[in-house]
């Protein structure tokens, strides 16, 4: 028996029933987000269930402790207002939990009944709650516009409005927006600027914070993360590397606007071609030039990529979650020629699709890509042109059972693989891992189903 | 171990005092009403304040009514599409994540529990009203799914906003006849925790779908078991024994459920709770409108289980299923006591602590006994005064504005179906052999003199009770189980059972003990120091030698 036994394959038109989601709401975006501040403690303005939901998830993703706080409307509070709530939390969190910045982003109950956090924060600080030397900021994040991925934006710019300012002084730094990506992904954008000898500041940065060792100690706040400090400095920096138009553009071109520090928004270095262009850009924001070390790991993996190219050719992909991770792994496939036939996010947004095209424009037929779209769609549609590759989220593995296809975990949320947390797939050796991974499930199935005959030892 | 040195040196009375140091006062007086040492006042029954609100920004383990209400309850009904009405989150984060298994093999089953639905609404649907959303979405499901039955569940925004889902659901259900269409006004913010949600939800469940299939049931002995869901496989053990010992499970409420399951319940003539706080109403209400009485049953222990199903037997006042459960038990124990017998040299004398659920808790505590562990703390996430105390507080409950919005149904007995399974004569025989009706007696009891029982504790006070007493098990859910293997004392899930279960029954018992001895002899947490850090002296050799 099949497990999404009542997916037809003929698709009906739905204007009103999301099904099986490509997507979840803003707050726990900006959760994750906060995480990346050093020493900060997330805020949920809202019910309890939306704190408890994002931090089980995140849990279920990394495998480590969450900590975030919440409002605990009750329905006193969703009538008369959110304040007193969020002026009792203030000074809980920071006489019991000591956290050095509180980040408080808004829920659908909260934007819904109109808390202004701006007003609420003002007002804890002038009433005591917040003490010297700590910090508190926030970011509305209204569950019923865009998606996870608009709430991290939204905490990421607040991060950078909350705090930069340019006292012109220039650091000599260059900021780094590295978007929605795991730990190990901001562990090896520092290490590639620091093999350029490239000084960075990179915000959010949840290396350290959220891939910990296991120790016998437990550290509600470990070392990793941005500080306030570096946040405030953000705005002295030469030049900002937005990584990701949904999830970094928005904060870099704040600071370009109100610090002048100029912007440069780029897909996420994922694959050989947006690798290339992170480097480069880097290159030439910081004015250095790029080591040999670092032109021996591009050709490693261009190596593999001819290697292995007999495998990859004209394999069909079907692939779903974020809008900016998808734009970089479909040209990352692309140039591998493998081609991603279905692509689905559940992040709204035209500019997605069109942008999927450019992409895919070459390939020998047209392709199915929808923004704002949903797994159940994804699933009609590798019904009807089935596909050799599944790339995206766990919830694929109901798919990937039920059409007998292999499934390569990337994306959010992950509950069933690790590895996330310590390996990256951004850069070149991120993307020597994606290929291996992707090779590894193209041989294994070939593997399994080759008849004996043609069984062989060396591929 | 050090664990037990550190264990003298505390008095309850200083931890209780260590665990509210902290806090400022007004929220150290709050907490430290529910924070009670077991029996401490003497002879007066200790009264502990439960199900009352978390103080904001205190970092609780409960989550909202909404996730009670689509999560817990209804989550296991494998054939009703269950549309969750509101922005997508809620809808995402309660697809698929709770374990509870259900048996969908017969070719011919609807299964939608690996699906979520959701009308996704945006800002024009806050704004506007999402009224014509739902229905056009109820309307799309219908079409695509033609299913028994649709449920619409309400998040925050669509109380707030005064989206009328009763309405749409009667309207719609009108529309579509061969499907029962119903709504539960389960919004985030109601009630203090999961608990209000349950009750949301049995109450829907009691109005809308006991009592539909008119079909009589077969089998002699029939019974209901009411607050099992069947995470990881619970229910199946369950029922692998019901059937050995000739019991007909009519209607689980809600594990491996089915929409006739529910309609029939009304043919039971016993039911059975498991889980009192998530649904001992529906027990009451099952006997005031149908006449069937209600027993508090636990599978969790090998013992518990035997004692169950003697209660069951014993209530049925019939020799051959007495003697065919004794069999049972005979035939099932064996196995139990060998693996007992393995893993006590191992777990005899070690520590616990629960703090999970409204019940599990409490029912743990036997898993853990028969394996000679001691429970040294424990307390409920979200469960009433009368799971610690007993059911003879219920009457003296105080109803607070947080309960007050939670609708109580008025039930009076079916003109038609109302009928009492026995007569007032054999009650009273039945009683006065010490058989006891709707019965709970609470946490309380069954715990040591001055334990701390520590109602919706949460991460800060979590941290000091693990430092100070230092267990050799913690168990509680997915949100606390790293910040406590942090400190290298392992954590097991008693929510979602980790990747395990079924723990149930005998077979489930013969799996706890395995994992319990996995966990706690464990060799993984030894190796949290490197060499270089135990021993950080340069050289094994001295200078002079």
């Amino acid at each position: 028996m099949t497990l999404l036994r009542h997916t037809p394959k003929e698709i009906t038109e739905r204007k009103a029933l999301a099904i099986n989601p490509a997507k979840t709401c803003q707050p726990i975006g900006a959760m994750y987000a906060a995480l990346g501040i050093h020493g900060c403690l997330p805020h949920s303005h809202g019910s309890q269930g939306c704190c408890a939901y994002h931090r089980s998830t995140l849990t279920r993703h990394y495998k480590e402790p969450i900590s975030a706080a919440t409002s605990s409307f009750t329905e006193g509070a969703s009538v008369f207002g959110g304040q007193a709530n969020l002026l009792q939390a203030a000074n809980n969190i920071f006489s019991v939990y000591e956290p050095e910045v509180i980040a408080v982003h808004t829920t659908c109950l909260s934007e819904t009944i109109g808390d202004d956090l701006k007003q609420i924060i003002t007002k804890a600080r002038k009433d005591g709650k917040i003490p010297e030397g700590k910090e508190m900021l926030g970011a509305s994040t209204p569950s019923y516009v865009g998606s996870h991925v608009t709430g991290f934006s939204n905490m990421v710019k607040s991060m950078v409005s909350t705090f930069a300012k340019n006292t012109n002084e220039r650091n000599g730094k260059v900021n780094i927006i590295p978007g929605w990506v795991e730990p190990a992904d901001m562990e090896e954008v520092k290490r590639i600027a620091a093999m350029m000898g490239v000084d960075i500041t990179l915000f959010p940065d949840t290396s350290g914070v959220l891939n910990g060792p296991l120790s016998g100690e437990y550290r509600m706040f470990p070392e990793g993360g941005v500080t306030i400090e570096e946040l405030k400095d953000s705005g002295n920096a030469i030049g900002t590397m937005a990584l990701g138009e949904w999830c970094s553009a928005d904060a870099a071109r704040w600071l370009d606007s109100n610090c002048k520090v100029p912007c440069t928004v780029l897909d996420m270095p994922f694959g050989l071609k947006a690798t290339d262009r992170f480097v480069d850009t880097l290159r030439v924001i910081a004015g250095t030039s790029v080591p040999d070390s670092l032109a021996h790991e591009r050709g490693q993996l261009v190596d593999m990529i001819s290697d292995m190219h007999q495998y990859t050719f004209g394999k069909k992909v079907a692939i779903w979650g974020d809008p900016d991770q998808l734009i970089s792994m479909c040209e990352f496939l692309v140039s591998m020629d493998m081609w991603p036939v279905h692509v689905v996010t559940g992040t709204p947004g035209k500019r997605f699709e069109a942008r999927i095209r450019e992409i895919t424009k070459d390939l020998p037929f047209d392709i199915n890509v929808k923004a704002g779209g949903d797994m159940f769609l994804l699933h009609q549609w590798i019904k009807n042109e089935p596909v050799d590759l599944l790339i995206g989220n766990s919830y694929g593995k109901y798919i990937a059972r039920d059409e007998d296809t292999p499934l390569i975990r990337w994306g959010f949320p992950i509950l069933d693989r690790v590895g996330h947390q310590y390996f990256p797939t951004l850069g070149y050796k991120g993307g020597l891992r994606l290929l291996e991974k992707m090779l590894n499930a193209i041989l294994d199935r070939k593997d399994r189903d080759d008849p004996e005959e043609t069984f062989e030892l060396v591929l | 171990m050090a664990t037990k040195n550190k264990l003298v040196q505390w008095d309850p009375v200083d931890i209780k005092e260590e665990m509210l140091k902290k806090y400022p006062p007004k929220v150290a007086r709050k907490r430290a009403k529910q924070i009670l040492i077991n029996e401490a006042e003497g002879s007066e029954t200790p009264e502990i304040a439960a199900n009352v609100r978390t103080v904001p920004g205190i970092i609780t383990m409960r989550g909202c009514t909404y996730a009670g209400c689509k999560g817990v309850i209804m989550g296991p009904t494998r054939d009703i599409v269950n549309i969750t009405h509101g922005p997508i989150g809620c809808g995402f984060y309660s697809w698929l994540t709770r374990r509870n298994q259900t048996d969908a093999s017969d070719p011919e089953a609807e299964n939608y529990m690996t699906y979520s639905f959701s009308t996704d609404m945006q800002d024009e649907d806050i704004i506007f009203g999402g009224e014509k959303k739902l229905e056009a979405a109820i309307e799309e499901a219908y079409e695509l799914f033609h299913p028994k039955g649709i449920c619409v569940f309400a998040t925050c925004p669509v109380g707030l906003i005064g989206d009328d889902i009763h309405a749409v659901a009667a309207k719609m259900s009108k529309k579509y006849e061969d499907c029962n269409i119903f709504a539960f006004s389960c919004e985030g913010y109601k009630g203090v925790s999961q608990s209000a949600g349950h009750h949301i939800a049995n109450n829907q469940v009691f109005k809308y779908l006991v009592g539909e299939n008119e079909k009589p049931v077969k089998g002699d002995y029939k019974i209901n078991l009411l607050g099992e869901y069947n995470i990881g496989g619970d229910g199946f053990e369950i029922d692998r024994i019901l059937n050995k010992c000739g019991i007909t499970n009519v209607a689980t409420f809600s594990g491996n459920s089915t929409y006739d399951q529910f309609a029939s319940a009304q043919h039971a003539d016993l039911s059975c709770v498991m889980c009192h706080r998530s649904i001992n109403y529906v027990a009451d209400m099952l006997e005031t409108k149908y006449g069937i009485p209600w027993i508090k049953v636990n599978f969790i222990g090998a013992e518990a289980t035997a004692k169950s199903l003697r209660k069951i037997g014993q209530y049925f006042e019939d020799k051959e299923l007495m003697d065919r459960i004794e069999a049972v038990i005979a035939e099932e124990m064996p196995d139990v006591e060998a693996m007992r017998e393995e893993v006590l040299p191992h777990t005899s004398g070690k520590t616990a602590m629960l703090f999970v659920g409204g019940s599990r808790a409490h029912h743990y505590q036997e898993l853990f006994g028969e394996m000679g562990m001691k429970t040294i703390s424990a307390g409920y996430e979200f469960a009433h005064r009368d799971d610690y105390e007993g059911r003879e507080v219920i009457p003296n409950l105080k109803v607070d504005a947080d309960s007050r919005n939670i609708e109580e149904i008025e039930v009076s007995p079916d003109e038609a179906l109302y009928r009492p399974r026995k007569t007032d004569e054999q009650t009273q025989a039945l009683e006065a052999a010490g058989f006891r009706f709707k019965e709970y007696d609470g946490m309380l009891p069954d715990m040591d003199h001055r334990t701390i029982i520590v109602d919706d504790l949460n991460q800060y006070e979590a941290e000091k009770l693990v430092e100070i007493m230092q267990p050799d098990i913690f168990c509680a859910g997915i949100k606390e189980k790293y910040s406590i293997q942090k400190l290298g004392v392992p954590m097991k899930q008693l929510h979602s059972y980790d990747s395990g279960g079924p723990y149930a029954g005998f077979r489930g018992a013969i799996n706890f003990y395995k994992e319990i001895d996995r966990l706690v002899t464990s060799k993984v947490w030894s190796y949290m120091k490197a060499p270089w850090q135990e021993n950080p002296e340069l050289s094994a050799t001295y200078v002079w030698e």
